[in-house]
């Protein structure tokens, strides 16, 4: 049997080298690990930390019981065997106590950086926050931009010297709105209405998604979030507020519709208090309608 | 008269959906075919599929988790083949075909494998380990088999009549709503899950009542077994959960075939409302899942450390802490939904609380070895694999019960490493480590060590290489579920994992020849004594595999390790004054009867069959009638004959097959009452 343990060790020794040396390519770009933003940077921190004070108990977890494993091997003669020994008050005081004590630890951390890192607390800045409204569709995002009055599929651009606050549905399945770089992620639910406060400490483009599986376009519900300098956004802007396109009730109809991979789309208007329409529309009671075009929003059709 | 029942149900929409229906069908016809050719449908029928047998029951159990282990494998290797070549490109599968795949695998892995794997060792198992002669309700018994043999069924034939559901295991609404997915899969998954549910359900309060009513004399709560302990909790975690399933299944049945509004986006659903009640059954099942094999792990670790289990009270409360804790957890699988920072902190502290009792156990294990003798049986093997593997699970699993690190991680491949890092080697190695313990009670002959270990050293290299890369694409922001990718930088990793998968793959094959490679060889692996370990615990007492009634006298116990008590004291193997009769329950053949019923009544009502629905339901009635009715359903096996079988049994024992207890005793103590056998 031993024989048998050792010779198959070999593989596996082998195999797992191989693992690790393929581990380092690409790394180096994971958002997660090197965020962009000072909300995701807290929250890798906290994981980290974490993940270092459970090293306490899981290191000696993991190497006691190899050492065990071979030490008490049963062709080791020389070994003591004691096999009634089967307890220990200063064994047992030990290991309730010492993971207990990490997780009192773990759990003050918890406390505190939930409410710290709490998605809806509004970020101080230098300037106010920027706000957008994101909307999630079959199988794309749109974002509304109250400030400008104009709005972009599959492309979130924002000043970078701001706080960027995200006030996120869904009119169609649940999504998650994640832009890893900058922080976590908030779910999008149709008929509520969820936030989420971010901060880019760098200009940048970053990766964004839905993370919630919502169908055959998931894949490729991808965004690309724009941290913009106050000369790139200014440019942004006028350029955006000049395209002929505009997101009336109409075109947003069109625009809902189940499509995969769209390209990016930007219009300098849209139907007025449209966020709000798509709220409304899930609502147990919706009508009497003000326009034709909530009605239109709201029944979902012509 | 069909109901939307048409020819389209056949699957022509891709060649992969094809292949997988015929290989289905095609592996149907060889089973039919080999049981004709071997005449063996009278056996079957009379020995095995009516049987209430517990024991009997059990490896019909575990039979059944094997087939599905190996369809649910094969979902998981599509999955990552698609995913190793999938960049920039659509790969193999289209992306309606991969959902159906990841929704299939993780249904069938965990209903369909884990819960009647457990299921099957726990009826083994457990009534020979408190000297009980069957459980508490054995038709009862064979009904919740039969059950989960429909829910299985059901999944099986989605791959042959239709699709199956796309919306992922946890079929989150409103994409499982009528709306998104009309067709007829989320209604297979609904219905496969009901079916089931109501087996899982039963087997709960079946072996609650076994435990707290048939322990022999002598065995008080605290002279119980470890697995024993955890059956108990997960049986009670079972009868409090699984009502939560079935009432959220229900739910979304009325959402989708009668057009109620639960879980609808409009007209006052609610889809967070699903989340809720899915998980407070499904945080609960994973418990239900873990615990058995944590009562395995104590089991084997104490009998191959050939020592007593270190600190038996605080695993038991810890394993009742961990029973009791599982309940107030489950929002932690949607920290993400918007709630308020104070639930968020609330759930999250919750959930790392139970890391303590966790830990508990791997240090008591870990001291259960010191001072030990270990062998590396593969069972034991198995263990030590699970002890190093679980911890690097444990850890990942605090980093997500931290709401911030979770808006993170949450979604992401980091979370599928998580919880496959918990139920392999958590689960599905400690169900191996107990087919590899009790094969031989089970059947009367060993398991190939050989290739025991090989599928050990398969398992756990392919397990590494298959989630370790997954961990470090969460990192790089890689979402679970996707069909392809436009990241260069993860494909290296998935291919990684894609050759981890292969490598699991050899494991199984390893296991299968295992299985083969023990049976041709069984005469010269016989299991003489009933106890081929050496073992500690009541269900070694007994022959193997046990004669019908287990124990001819209910034994009368004194230690934890009662077995291991009175082979050391010289009064094991003895026969007893007198023998008396013994009452025994009938077979029946209204067990697989009833779940050929359910399968109909699912069926029907995946389809919309109502006629052929209200007949099978009907009939499920009138069988409960009958059932309910027969007053004669147990029948006496003389004194005589008991004498017979147990005279037979002990004249074949000799010295020579008895293990030594001489190494057991401190130096130098007496030896004179003390069974002696080969050194």
């Amino acid at each position: 049997m031993q024989d048998i343990l050792c010779r198959s060790l070999r593989p596996l020794f082998v195999l797992l080298a191989a693992g690790f040396l393929l581990q380092g390519c690409g790394v180096s770009d994971a958002p997660v690990l090197f965020p962009k933003g000072p909300i995701a940077l807290a929250e890798r921190n906290l994981l980290f930390i974490a993940f270092g004070l459970m090293m306490i108990v899981a290191i000696p977890a993991i190497l006691l019981t190899l050492l065990f494993v071979w030490r008490y091997r049963r062709s080791n003669e020389t070994a003591t065997y004691q096999p009634e020994w089967d307890g220990s008050w200063k064994v047992e005081t030990v290991v309730w106590l010492v993971p207990a004590a990490i997780i009192v630890v773990l759990g003050t951390l918890v406390w505190t950086n939930t409410h710290r890192l709490d998605p809806y607390r509004e970020l101080a800045g230098d300037k106010p926050a920027f706000k957008v409204q994101a909307i999630a569709l079959d199988w794309k995002w749109l974002f509304l931009y109250p400030e400008l009055g104009v709005a972009s599929v599959n492309e979130l651009a924002f000043p970078q010297d701001r706080p960027l606050s995200i006030e996120i549905t869904s009119d169609t399945v649940m999504n998650s709105l994640m832009i890893p770089a900058l922080g976590g992620q908030i779910y999008a639910m149709a008929g509520m209405r969820s936030e989420l406060n971010l901060i880019a400490s760098e200009t940048g483009v970053f990766m964004g998604r839905n993370t919630m599986y919502s169908g055959d376009g998931f894949s490729d519900q991808h965004f690309k979030a724009h941290a913009m300098s106050e000369a790139d956004f200014t440019a942004w802007t006028t350029k955006v507020s000049g395209e002929a396109q505009v997101l009336d009730a109409d075109a947003y109809l069109k625009l809902r519709e189940q499509s995969i991979a769209d390209p990016v789309a930007h219009f300098s208007a849209y139907e007025k208090d449209l966020f709000k329409l798509i709220l409304r529309k899930y609502a147990p009671i919706v009508g009497p309608y003000e326009s034709e075009a909530a009605e239109l929003i709201c029944r979902g059709a012509a | 008269m069909l109901g939307r029942l048409t020819i389209e149900a056949i699957p022509l929409y891709s060649w992969v959906a094809m292949g997988g229906a015929a290989v289905t069908v095609a592996g149907g016809l060889a089973v039919f075919l080999l049981i004709t050719y071997l005449r063996a449908w009278k056996v079957l029928w009379t020995d095995w599929l009516t049987s209430v047998d517990h024991k009997r029951i059990g490896i019909m159990y575990v039979v059944l988790a094997l087939v599905m282990l190996v369809r649910g494998f094969v979902d998981a290797l599509m999955m990552r083949a698609q995913q190793a070549i999938a960049l920039n490109s659509e790969g193999y599968l289209p992306p309606e075909h991969f959902e159906q795949i990841f929704s299939s695998h993780g249904t069938i892995m965990i209903f369909f494998v884990a819960m009647p794997f457990l299921t099957g060792l726990i009826n083994i198992i457990v009534p020979q380990q408190i000297g009980a002669r069957d459980v508490a309700f054995p038709f009862l018994n064979s009904v919740s088999l039969w059950l989960t043999a429909a829910g299985a069924a059901l999944v099986l034939v989605s791959l042959v009549i239709g699709k199956f559901s796309t919306a992922g295991w946890t079929g989150y609404p409103p994409y499982s709503g009528i709306e998104y997915s009309p067709g007829v899969g989320v209604d297979y998954w609904i219905w496969a899950l009901f079916v089931s549910g109501v087996g899982s359900t039963l087997s709960g309060i079946n072996f609650i009542v076994t435990i707290v009513k048939n322990r022999c004399p002598g065995m008080t709560y605290m002279r119980m077994p470890m697995f024993t302990w955890t059956t108990l909790c997960i049986s009670i975690l079972i009868a409090f959960a699984f009502p939560a399933l079935t009432v959220v299944a229900a739910q979304l049945a009325l959402d989708r075939t009668l057009g109620f509004h639960f879980f609808t986006n409009g007209d006052g659903g609610n889809m967070m409302m699903f989340a809720n009640l899915l998980w407070i059954w499904g945080h609960p099942e994973v418990y239900i899942l873990i615990l058995p094999a944590f009562g395995i792990f104590s089991e084997v670790v104490s009998t191959f450390s050939r020592k007593r289990l270190f600190g038996y009270k605080s695993l038991v409360y810890a394993t009742a802490c961990i029973a009791l804790l599982s309940f107030t957890v489950w929002l932690h699988h949607f920290f993400t939904m918007g709630s308020s920072a104070n639930v968020n902190a609330v759930f999250g502290i919750a959930t790392m609380i139970i890391a303590v009792p966790t830990g508990v156990k791997i240090f008591d294990w870990m001291f259960t070895m010191y001072r030990g003798r270990i062998e590396f049986h593969p069972s034991m093997v198995f263990t030590i694999g699970f002890m190093v593997t679980f911890v690097i699970g444990g850890v990942t699993g605090v980093l997500l019960a931290l709401p911030p690190a979770d808006y993170l991680m949450h979604n992401s491949t980091f979370l599928v490493a998580h919880f496959h890092n918990m139920l392999i080697p958590g689960a599905l190695f400690g169900y191996f480590a107990g087919l590899n313990y009790w094969f031989p009670k089970a059947f009367g002959f060993k398991l190939d060590a050989k290739w025991g270990i090989r599928s050990f050293w398969f398992w756990i290299v392919g397990f590494y290489l298959a989630f370790m890369p997954l961990y470090v694409l969460g990192f790089m922001g890689m979402s679970r579920r996707m069909e392809h990718y436009a990241d260069p930088n993860w494909q290296p990793y998935l291919i990684v994992a894609f050759l981890g998968a292969v490598c699991v793959l050899c494991g199984i094959a390893c296991i299968a020849i295992q299985l083969y490679v023990s049976a041709k060889t069984w005469g010269s692996s016989r299991d003489v004594t009933g106890d081929p370990w050496n073992g500690r615990t009541l269900e070694w007492a007994t022959s193997s595999p046990p004669a019908e009634y287990n124990f001819a006298v209910l034994p009368e116990v004194s230690d934890i390790d009662a077995f291991h008590d009175m082979k050391i004291k010289g009064t094991a193997y003895r026969a007893p004054h007198q023998y008396e009769d013994i009452v025994m329950p009938k077979k029946s053949a209204l067990g697989p009867i009833l779940g050929a019923l359910a399968f109909g009544l699912g069926f029907a009502m995946v389809w919309y069959i109502w006629w052929l629905a209200a007949l099978c339901f009907a009939l499920c009635l009138v069988c409960v009638g009958i059932r309910a009715s027969d007053d004669n359903t147990d029948y006496v096996i003389p004194a005589g004959e008991v004498a017979r079988q147990e005279n037979e049994r002990l004249a074949r024992l000799t010295p020579a097959d008895m293990h030594d207890m001489r190494d057991f005793l401190p130096r130098g103590a007496a030896s004179g009452s003390v069974l002696q056998g080969r050194v």
